[in-house]
């Protein structure tokens, strides 16, 4: 086995470097056509999309597309509607799975593998498939509000934000990082009197970043792309989120610019929410790919 | 003391406004114009026209984008959600009535009377639904490109016969000055298929559905004027004079107005970009095929749902919006066909010598209304896969025996869908 030199070590550095380098572009290529496509009045978008002037912020650039979107469509509003919807749903399902996950993993009970497995299953189920019970549940089911008793919950946030709390997948991914957390703590803390949810509370979540990083960025993803869900419950425009409100700009004749436009701000929220977390959701990553 | 008349006054202006208001009876309706600000402009008119011009019913509007909005029907009626008026684009209004998502709307025929065929919703007999516009497809051309080629101009009267027409995108393409001769518009999908493109079906002889019966599409689908359609369809492909299924979405929006396509078959949406691009557009008849002229017909019109327990409030306000100057306000502001010749006189394109008038004499003319079965919205889906896979060289026959095997399917597994 010969060993490497410098040069040798120089040059796969700079190979391993093109690669990165190239699989970066192609990732930020469909970004960077979206931004400076929303500059572009359509006529000059649509010519430039067969050269590499699309990806450049040349000929007639200007702000017009982003104020013609805010005329079409109350995308304020619908940005905070989906930032409150997202926001609540994935700080309610963390807790909620965590908490499963815990119980799953630290609590003898019977029927506890049998119940994983069954949650475990429904992960095979596609949404699609339930959806129409659902919405007939949630059509039926009672609330109480400032108004009193009331019947029904569609047009309102709850519908989008409860049915969507627990969630298989993040069950899942507690699970699997709480069994990798070593035991002996938790028995040093029930040795010391801890309770169980002071044991989850104190130690076993300061220890869980990485995965609550992770199940935070992949529901955060499902929540803020959700489409169906609230297409078919909500009728008001004011409970409307940011993918329904992509359709305000399929009219007859598309404002391409606008859709560019549109899609380049509600990209925003999501793309922020990533960079805080990134640096935990690359962390969970690698140790999960370093575990065994 | 004037303050306090003013006051007393003040009180009982207020008060009579809210005794109106507490008077009407609340009416909810849905729309599918939200994202194009001059539809919601003159619906939200036409509301705030009605609320303030009788004290029974008080509509309110609910928008909802046109891409979400069959499915948030579908959905509401499930869940027993719907509003009290709807609108409906024509060819699936006989589905929703069927379904029980709408009743029949109770409007004297006498109101109707002087309306454009394609803007009246029949099923099962009765009035559905009403248009206050419809829209209508025409070959867009240039007189400089019919001049060059040697080309007459057809008209209503005579237009050009199957073979004129390829003639006339053999002449076309024999130039080479165009990427192609003539531009369907395969690159929109959907609906478009069958509302543009099943017109020429029914003008070779066949149709989607048996119309006589509405219970098979056996020997009008797959017959030999249908295979006789089918093959002229993949030649338009097969030998160039057409791009395929594989059209950038971008050439057909702008294709015509560069240059690159010498006919297009476009709707009169699309009607003022080509005005603006050319002073010699023309709006050219459908080819005849041998059985008429045809184009499609029915666009969105409005109508009761079948919950509403206020059918009459909701026909009152269908009545009130079906007014000349509002059919002549939605024409002036998208560009639509609006839906009787008086409102058409009010307006700018419509009117007896405007830029789009021909489209109202193609509606007048040469309009088929898609056929009118609850079955369509899946017939539609079948015969657009059709068309899309005999564009891309599938065996004609088979393809259309196999699309006439799936529509019976589907009839049967419907119960015949009440016809």
């Amino acid at each position: 086995m010969s060993a490497i030199s410098p040069d040798n070590q120089g040059l796969r550095l700079a190979v391993r470097y093109a690669v990165l380098v190239l699989i970066a572009i192609i990732f930020v290529f469909p970004l960077v056509f979206m931004v400076m496509s929303s500059l572009k009045p359509d006529q000059q978008l649509l010519a430039d999309t067969s050269s590499l002037r699309a990806f450049l912020p040349v000929g007639d650039v200007g702000l017009n597309n982003y104020t013609a979107a805010f005329e079409r469509a109350p995308i304020g509003l619908f940005v905070f509607n989906s930032v409150l919807v997202t926001g609540l749903t994935v700080a309610l399902c963390l807790l909620v799975c965590s908490m499963a996950g815990f119980a799953f993993v630290y609590l003898n009970w019977r029927g506890r593998d049998v119940i994983l497995s069954v949650i475990l299953a429904t992960l095979i189920v596609p949404f699609e498939t339930i959806a129409i019970p659902l919405l007939l549940l949630v059509s039926k089911l009672p609330w109480i509000g400032w108004e009193g008793v009331t019947i029904g919950w569609l047009n309102s946030y709850r519908v989008q934000i409860i049915p969507w709390i627990a969630d298989a997948l993040t069950i899942f991914l507690f699970v699997q990082y709480f069994k990798g957390l070593p035991r002996e703590l938790i028995e040093a803390a029930r040795a010391e009197g801890a309770t169980w949810f002071q044991i989850y509370w104190r130690v076993v979540m300061p220890l869980s970043g990485p995965v609550l990083a992770t199940a935070a960025i992949l529901k955060f993803l499902v929540m803020y792309n959700q489409y169906l869900w609230p297409l078919i419950v909500v009728q008001q425009e004011q409970y409307r989120p940011v993918m329904v409100g992509l359709q305000y700009f399929f009219q007859l004749n598309i404002a391409w610019g606008e859709v560019m436009a549109y899609l380049t701000m509600i990209t925003v929220p999501v793309l922020a929410f990533y960079l805080a977390l990134q640096r935990a959701f690359i962390a969970s990553i690698a140790s999960t790919g370093v575990k065994g | 003391m004037k303050l306090k008349h003013l006051a007393a006054y003040s009180l009982a202006a207020q008060s009579l406004a809210l005794g109106t208001a507490f008077a009407q009876t609340p009416l909810t309706m849905w729309y599918h114009g939200a994202g194009n600000e001059v539809e919601s402009a003159i619906i939200n008119q036409i509301v705030d026209d009605f609320n303030a011009s009788q004290s029974d019913w008080s509509v309110s509007l609910e928008s909802f984008p046109q891409g979400a909005y069959n499915d948030s029907v579908v959905a509401a009626a499930l869940a027993g959600n719907l509003p009290d008026i709807l609108d409906v684009d024509g060819p699936v209004m006989p589905n929703w009535a069927w379904a029980g998502y709408m009743q029949p709307l109770p409007l004297d025929e006498s109101v109707i009377a002087d309306f454009l065929p394609g803007t009246k919703g029949y099923w099962d007999g009765e009035l559905y639904s009403i248009g206050l516009w419809d829209a209508a497809v025409a070959m867009v051309a240039r007189q400089s490109t019919l001049d060059a080629l040697g080309l007459r101009t057809p008209t209503v009267a005579e237009p050009w016969t199957g073979e004129e027409f390829m003639a006339a995108l053999d002449a076309a393409k024999a130039t080479g000055d165009w990427e192609y001769a003539f531009d369907p518009g395969m690159a929109w999908t959907g609906e478009w298929y069958p509302y543009a493109f099943s017109p020429f079906l029914q003008s070779f002889g066949g149709d989607i559905v048996d119309r006589s019966t509405y219970q098979s599409a056996e020997g009008v689908l797959n017959g030999d004027a249908a295979i006789e359609f089918g093959e002229w369809w993949q030649s338009l492909f097969a030998e160039g004079y057409a791009p395929g299924t594989s059209q950038d979405p971008a050439a057909r929006d702008n294709g015509f107005l560069e240059g690159r396509y010498a006919f297009s078959w476009n709707g009169n949406w699309a009607a003022l970009n080509a005005l603006n691009a050319f002073d010699d557009t023309l709006f050219l008849p459908a080819p005849d095929f041998g059985n008429g002229p045809k184009i499609g017909a029915a666009s969105w019109q409005f109508g009761v749902s079948g919950s509403s327990d206020h059918p009459d409030g909701a026909a009152a306000f269908i009545e009130f919006a079906l007014q000349d100057e509002y059919l002549a306000a939605f024409s002036n502001g998208i560009g639509l066909i609006p839906a009787t010749a008086s409102a058409a006189a009010m307006t700018e394109n419509y009117a007896e010598g405007g830029a789009m008038a021909e489209f109202f004499e193609l509606s007048e003319a040469q309009a088929l209304v898609r056929p009118v079965t609850p079955g369509y919205v899946v017939q539609a889906k079948v015969f657009e896969k059709a068309l899309a896979d005999i564009a891309n060289g599938a065996d004609v026959a088979d393809t259309l025996d196999a699309a006439v095997d799936e529509i019976d399917a589907d009839i049967e597994r419907n119960s015949g869908y009440g016809h």
